[in-house]
C-alpha cells in the first residue's frame, strides 16, 4: 500500500464514524428527550412562546426532516441557534474553541513530557524501588479526580503561596491583539501565540502564568498512561542490538537513551496521544470549570444550567468532530513517520 | 462456637490465598493493597449509620466552618455539619452508581462482544464500527449529554456511565474470541454438533472471564471518577444524601477562603476508592493475563 492509498482509505474510514457520531448525538439530544422545548421551559410557560420557539428553531418539523436539516446545517458550518436568545451557537463555539485548544495543547505537552521522562527513568531502574515509586506515581495520578487535583493546586499555588492566578485566561487589559501591520490583522485566539505575534513579552508571560495551573492539572491527570507505555517500550528497546552497539561505540549514556532508544520507542507514544485525546477533552470540561477557563467545556456547563438543548447539541458535536480529526491527523502522521504501516 | 469455627475455616481458606498473592511480587501486593482499600471503604459505607458520630445531615452540630479539632476531627462545613460523619456516610451513591454501571456494562458488552466476534462478517463489522465510534467519543461529554436527557437518579447516572464503557468490554472480548474460536477444541465442539449457544457459553466464555475481571476492575475506578465528575458539574443524584462528590462541589468556593478541610477529606475518599480498584486492576492484569504484561518478565 502506498502512502497515498493509506491516506485515502483512512480518510474514507473516518466518514462512517463521523456519520455515526452525528446520528448518535441527534438521537440523544433530539429523540430521547421527547420534546426539548418543553424540557427547556421546565415550568409551564405561555403556550404561544413555546410554539414560537419550536418554529424558530425548526423543532416543529417531523424528526426525519429535523435530522436532514441538522446534517445539512453542519455541512455548511451551521450549528443551530441557542434556545436562550436565538444567537448562533456556531459563533459562540468558534470564540470559545481557541481557549480549549490552547489548554489541550499545553496539557498534552506536559503529560507527554512528564510521562516520557519518568517512563525512561523507570525503565532504566527496572524493578528497583525507584521504578516502583514511579509506577505508583502513575497509578495515583490516574486515580485523582482531575477537578480535585486542580483544587489542590489552586489551594497551594494560588490561595497559599500567591504565586499563580487560580482562574481565567488573563487580565482584562492583557488580552493580546495578535499581529497588526497597518490594516492587516491576524490572530489565532491562542493567547500565547497572539502575544508573541504582537511582540509583547509581558502579555506572553501573563498568558503562560494563567495557563500553567490548568494545564499542569490536566497534564498530571493524563501522564500515568505515558509513564507506563514509555517504561515498557524503553525496557525492550534498551536491550536491542543497535542500542548495545551505540553504547559499545562509547556514546554518552544520555545520548544513547534519548536520541537512540527513545526515538525508537516514541511511535507508540504518538499513537497513545491520539487515543488519549478524547480523555483529555473530557478532563478539560472539568478543568475549565475548576479554573473558570472560558473554553468549550465551560460553555457546555453554562448551557446545561440554562437547559439550552440546541446549544448543548452543537458543543457536543464539535467535541466529537475535534477528536475524530485529531485522531485522523495522528494516524496520518504515524503513517508518514513509520513506513511499516503502509506495507 | 460454631460461628468461630466457621470464621476459622474461612480464614484458613483465605490466608493461604493472601500468602501466595504476596509471593507473586509487586503484582500480588498491588492486588492485596487494592482489595484491602476497597473492602475497608465499602465496609465503612455499610456500617456508616452506626459509625457516624453525628447525623451527617444535621445542621449546626458545630460552628460553621470550624477547622479540624478534637471534637470535629475533620472540621465542619458551611452549614455546621460534621465532616467526619459526612465522609463516613458519603460513599453510598458513588458505590451504587459504579456497581450498577459495571453490571450493565458486563451484561451488555460481554454478550455483544461474544456474539459479534463469533458470528463475524457483516454483523461483526457493523457492531465494531458502532462500538469504535462510541469509544472514540470523549466519554465524559457523552455521559453529560445522556445524564442531562435521562434526568437525575442513581439508575440514570449508572446508565449514562455504562454507555461510555460498554465498548471497552466489547473490544477486549471481541479480540479474545477471535483467537479462541480458531482453537481445535472449539472446532471439535462444532464438529460434534454442539449448538452455537453451548459453544459460546461453555467453551468460549470461561476463557474470557479473566479478561472480564480485569476490565471490570479498572472500569470500576473509571466509573467512580466519572460519577464524581458528573456530580461536580452539578448533575449529581440528590443533594439531600451525603455524597463526597457534592461536598467537593460545595467546597470549591469555600476553598478560596482557606477552608481546605471541606474538600480535602471527601476528595481523599474518592481517591482511595478509585485507587483501590486501579491497584487491583493493575495487579490482576499482570497476574491473569501474563501476555498483556509487556515487561518481559
Amino acid at each position: 500500500m502506498t502512502l497515498r492509498t493509506y491516506i485515502v482509505s483512512r480518510i474514507l474510514l473516518t466518514i462512517p464514524m463521523i456519520f455515526i457520531l452525528l446520528t448518535t448525538v441527534f438521537l440523544i439530544m433530539r429523540v430521547l428527550p421527547g420534546d426539548p422545548v418543553l424540557l427547556h421551559f421546565e415550568k409551564m410557560e405561555n403556550p404561544a412562546l413555546i410554539a414560537e420557539m419550536r418554529i424558530r428553531l425548526g423543532l416543529d418539523k417531523p424528526l426525519p426532516v429535523q435530522y436532514v436539516d441538522y446534517l445539512i446545517g453542519l455541512f455548511r458550518g451551521d450549528l443551530g441557534k441557542s434556545m436562550q436568545d436565538y444567537s448562533s451557537v456556531g459563533q459562540q463555539v468558534f470564540s470559545a474553541f481557541p481557549a480549549t485548544l490552547e489548554l489541550a495543547i499545553f496539557s498534552m505537552a506536559i503529560a507527554v513530557l512528564i510521562g516520557v521522562l519518568l517512563g525512561v527513568e523507570s525503565s532504566k531502574a527496572y524493578n528497583s524501588p525507584k521504578d516502583h515509586l514511579i509506577r505508583v506515581f502513575g497509578i495515583v495520578t490516574y486515580a485523582i479526580p482531575v477537578f480535585f487535583l486542580g483544587m489542590i493546586l489552586q489551594m497551594i499555588f494560588g490561595v497559599g503561596l500567591h504565586w499563580l492566578p487560580i482562574g481565567g485566561r488573563t487580565y482584562q487589559t492583557m488580552v493580546p491583539t495578535g499581529l497588526n501591520i497597518g490594516s492587516l490583522h491576524f490572530s489565532t485566539g491562542l493567547y500565547t501565540v497572539d502575544s508573541l505575534l504582537e511582540g509583547n513579552i509581558v502579555k506572553f508571560g501573563t498568558s503562560l502564568k494563567y495557563l500553567f495551573l490548568p494545564s499542569l492539572t490536566l497534564g498530571l491527570a493524563l501522564c500515568g498512561i505515558f509513564v507506563r507505555l514509555t517504561r515498557s517500550n524503553m525496557f525492550e528497546t534498551l536491550r536491542l542490538d543497535f542500542v548495545t552497539a551505540a553504547k559499545a561505540r562509547g556514546l554518552k549514556d544520555s545520548t544513547v537513551t534519548y536520541s537512540y532508544a527513545l526515538r525508537n520507542a516514541f511511535l507508540p507514544v504518538l499513537t497513545m496521544m491520539g487515543l488519549q485525546f478524547a480523555l483529555l477533552l473530557g478532563g478539560a470540561v472539568l478543568t475549565e470549570t475548576t479554573f473558570s477557563w472560558p473554553g468549550l467545556g465551560r460553555y457546555l456547563i453554562d448551557r446545561i444550567n440554562f437547559r439550552d438543548y440546541t446549544a448543548i447539541q452543537g458543543v457536543v458535536v464539535v467535541f466529537g468532530l475535534f477528536v475524530s480529526l485529531v485522531s485522523l491527523g495522528i494516524d496520518l502522521l504515524y503513517a508518514y513517520l513509520d513506513p511499516r504501516i503502509r506495507l | 462456637m460454631k460461628k468461630t469455627e466457621n470464621v476459622r475455616s474461612m480464614l484458613s481458606r483465605i490466608l493461604p490465598g493472601i500468602r501466595s498473592l504476596a509471593k507473586r511480587g509487586l503484582a500480588g501486593w498491588l492486588v492485596l493493597i487494592g482489595a484491602i482499600l476497597t473492602a475497608v471503604i465499602i465496609g465503612l459505607t455499610l456500617v456508616s449509620p452506626w459509625a457516624s458520630p453525628y447525623d451527617p445531615n444535621a445542621l449546626t452540630v458545630g460552628r460553621p466552618l470550624s477547622p479540624p479539632s478534637s471534637k470535629f476531627p475533620f472540621g465542619t462545613d458551611d452549614l455546621g455539619r460534621d465532616m467526619l460523619s459526612r465522609v463516613i456516610s458519603g460513599g453510598g451513591i458513588m458505590l451504587q452508581v459504579s456497581i450498577l454501571s459495571v453490571i450493565v456494562c458486563i451484561f451488555v458488552g460481554v454478550p455483544l462482544g461474544l456474539f459479534s466476534s463469533y458470528t463475524g462478517g457483516v454483523v461483526d463489522r457493523f457492531f465494531s464500527l458502532i462500538m469504535d465510534s462510541v469509544y472514540a467519543f470523549p466519554g465524559l461529554i457523552l455521559a453529560i449529554a445522556l445524564a442531562l436527557v435521562l434526568g437525575r437518579g442513581v439508575v440514570n447516572m449508572a446508565l449514562s456511565i455504562a454507555v461510555i464503557y460498554i465498548p471497552s468490554y466489547f473490544r477486549v472480548i471481541r479480540s479474545q474470541v477471535l483467537s479462541i474460536k480458531e482453537m481445535p477444541y472449539v472446532e471439535a465442539a462444532n464438529a460434534a454438533g454442539a449448538r452455537r449457544r453451548t459453544v459460546l457459553s461453555r467453551y468460549i466464555l470461561p476463557n474470557v472471564i479473566p479478561s472480564i475481571v480485569v476490565v471490570a476492575t479498572v472500569n470500576f475506578a473509571d466509573a467512580i471518577l466519572t460519577a464524581a465528575g458528573l456530580t461536580f458539574i452539578g448533575m449529581g443524584v440528590n443533594v439531600s444524601v451525603p455524597d463526597w462528590g457534592w461536598d467537593l462541589t460545595n467546597g470549591r468556593l469555600l476553598l478560596l477562603s482557606g477552608n481546605w478541610w471541606v474538600i480535602a477529606f471527601p476528595g481523599l475518599m474518592i481517591i482511595l476508592l478509585a485507587l483501590g480498584f486501579t491497584l487491583m486492576g493493575e495487579g490482576l492484569s499482570e497476574l491473569l493475563n501474563p501476555r498483556l504484561d509487556q515487561s518481559g518478565e
